[in-house]
């Protein structure tokens, strides 16, 4: 975004969209027409619902409909409802977070309504979510939760959440077979991320250009440690030496990567926390197996990885069971 | 009537009709659910269903199913992928509990709902229904039999 005209977009702050919790949606809102029996016949009839409960003398609303007695319409519900979610709304908009879709919707009907039931509602801001990293786009969730009465008496309750995202910019299915995070055919692939290599750990990267996974041994009190650390978490001794990991280990635990997709990640893959033989811990990529297949404790082999021409990592093999240390 | 039991599913063509009258009927104007040209302009295909609509057909289903003395206590759903038109949404169901209602001689049944289309999965949620705590007897008038027996209605 060179263009010096578009404006740069900043998120909100966490605690800024926080304060709007148990903030007030909407304050004695008014239904704009009375439950009647001509809106409950073009709901019936644009939903195929032929229940007879909702039609002819003695009549009840379809308790579906609860939400739409007190939607806005056309003409919206007017500046005296301007409250709290109006500004939210409006500070995601600035933020461009732009778009809206509804995604969750909960209601709970307590008495059937009738036609000439006059319905009045509050509504309060539950929780906005962190950013979110959706399909549609990245986002904030809003959930609300609306309590309708009758002459006072509460008569349902209406728990809605909204997702107001920013839409990627191609929100349009993609071609089949291409896997979300995928470089596109015609560009180039991506690079893995590379490692920041300091003084610290050079000693570790240089045994992996060697085809090694050398773990650091305190000089003084033989603490084996990793990852690599400038000095003993046991005794504090910065002298050490490195042992060379035999490269069997066992899974200690992992996560199956689905999303968000990484540009150069295909994911699913799996990120393994493993143990070594020698009795500490590694993290790293599963190969060799599918994701759903991983289990704590699958035995696992050190191998090393050419990623790319300049980048090589260690990685783990899953064996079948019995396989390994 | 147990837990377990699942029930008939329901498919339900989504015609542009449905969504624009689905909308129109809930008071909800919001452009995508009825105008092509802006719902595109905001990156969707097409127009799509909106929630409250979701929400009526999964309503209808339950009490489709459960016949003239069914009255819905809650409905609790989530979207996944939308319905766009030319769609077909598949409705299925399952019971999950039976118990007793506050009203004596009913009972609330709790049913996990699923609805899918070509995309995926449209819908999922839980519908608690309130019924007769006796099956229907199968004689002549109201409350006779699931809402799939009544004569053709056009909708």
């Amino acid at each position: 975004m060179s263009d010096p005209t578009t404006p740069r977009l900043r998120p909100p702050r966490p605690e800024d969209l926080k304060v709007f919790e148990g903030l007030p949606a909407a304050v004695s809102g008014r239904a704009k027409d009375p439950v009647n029996a001509p809106m409950i016949r073009h709901w019936c009839e644009a939903m195929g619902d032929r229940h007879p409960a909702y039609t002819g003398p003695g009549a009840v609303a379809p308790p579906t409909m609860l939400q739409a007695w007190i939607m806005g319409g056309l003409s919206g519900h007017g500046p005296r409802d301007a409250h709290a979610y109006d500004r939210l709304l409006a500070l995601l908009d600035r933020a461009g977070y732009t778009a809206v879709v509804a995604t969750d919707c909960e209601q709970e009907y307590l008495r059937p309504l009738r036609p000439g039931d006059e319905l009045t509602f509050d509504a309060v801001i539950e929780t906005v979510s962190p950013l979110k990293r959706t399909r549609l786009g990245a986002g904030h969730f809003v959930t609300t939760r609306t309590e309708i009465r009758t002459a006072g008496d509460l008569v349902g309750t209406h728990r809605f959440r909204i997702l107001k995202y920013a839409p990627a910019a191609h929100p349009a299915p993609r071609p089949e077979g291409a896997a979300a995070g995928r470089s596109s055919p015609e560009g180039p692939r991506p690079e893995r991320p590379r490692p920041v290599i300091n003084r610290d750990n050079a000693g570790f990267w240089a045994g992996v250009a060697a085809g090694e996974l050398l773990i650091q041994r305190c000089a003084a009190c033989a603490e084996l440690r990793f990852p690599w650390l400038p000095g003993c978490g046991r005794c504090g001794s910065p002298d050490w030496t490195t042992v060379r990991a035999s490269g069997a280990g066992r899974v200690f635990s992992y996560v199956i990567m689905h999303h968000p997709p990484f540009p150069a990640f295909d994911p699913p893959y799996v990120v393994g926390l493993i143990e070594l033989a020698e009795g500490v811990r590694i993290i790293s990529n599963l190969i060799g197996t599918e994701p759903d297949r991983v289990r704590i404790g699958t035995p696992v082999e050190l191998e090393f990885l050419q990623v790319d021409a300049g980048l090589r990592l260690p990685v783990f093999r899953a064996l079948p069971d019995g396989a390994g240390a | 009537m147990r837990p377990g039991d699942e029930l008939p599913p329901l498919s339900v063509p989504v015609t542009r009709t449905l969504i624009v009258a689905g909308a129109l009927g809930s008071r909800d104007f919001q452009d995508v659910h009825h105008d092509a040209e802006a719902a595109r302009a905001k990156g969707s295909p097409d127009i799509f269903m909106n929630i409250l609509t979701t929400n009526g057909l999964v309503g209808r289903y339950i009490t489709d199913h459960f016949g003239a003395e069914a009255t819905l206590l809650k409905v609790s759903i989530r979207l996944g992928v939308p319905n766009y038109p030319g769609d077909v949404l598949a409705l299925s169901g399952r019971i999950v509990s039976v118990n007793p209602d506050r009203v004596a001689g009913r009972c609330a049944v709790e049913v996990a709902v699923t609805g899918m289309n070509r995309l995926g999965r449209h819908v999922s949620g839980t519908v608690r229904v309130s019924v007769p705590a006796e099956e229907p007897s199968g004689g002549p008038g109201a409350g006779a039999g699931p809402m799939g027996t009544f004569p053709g209605a056009g909708a």
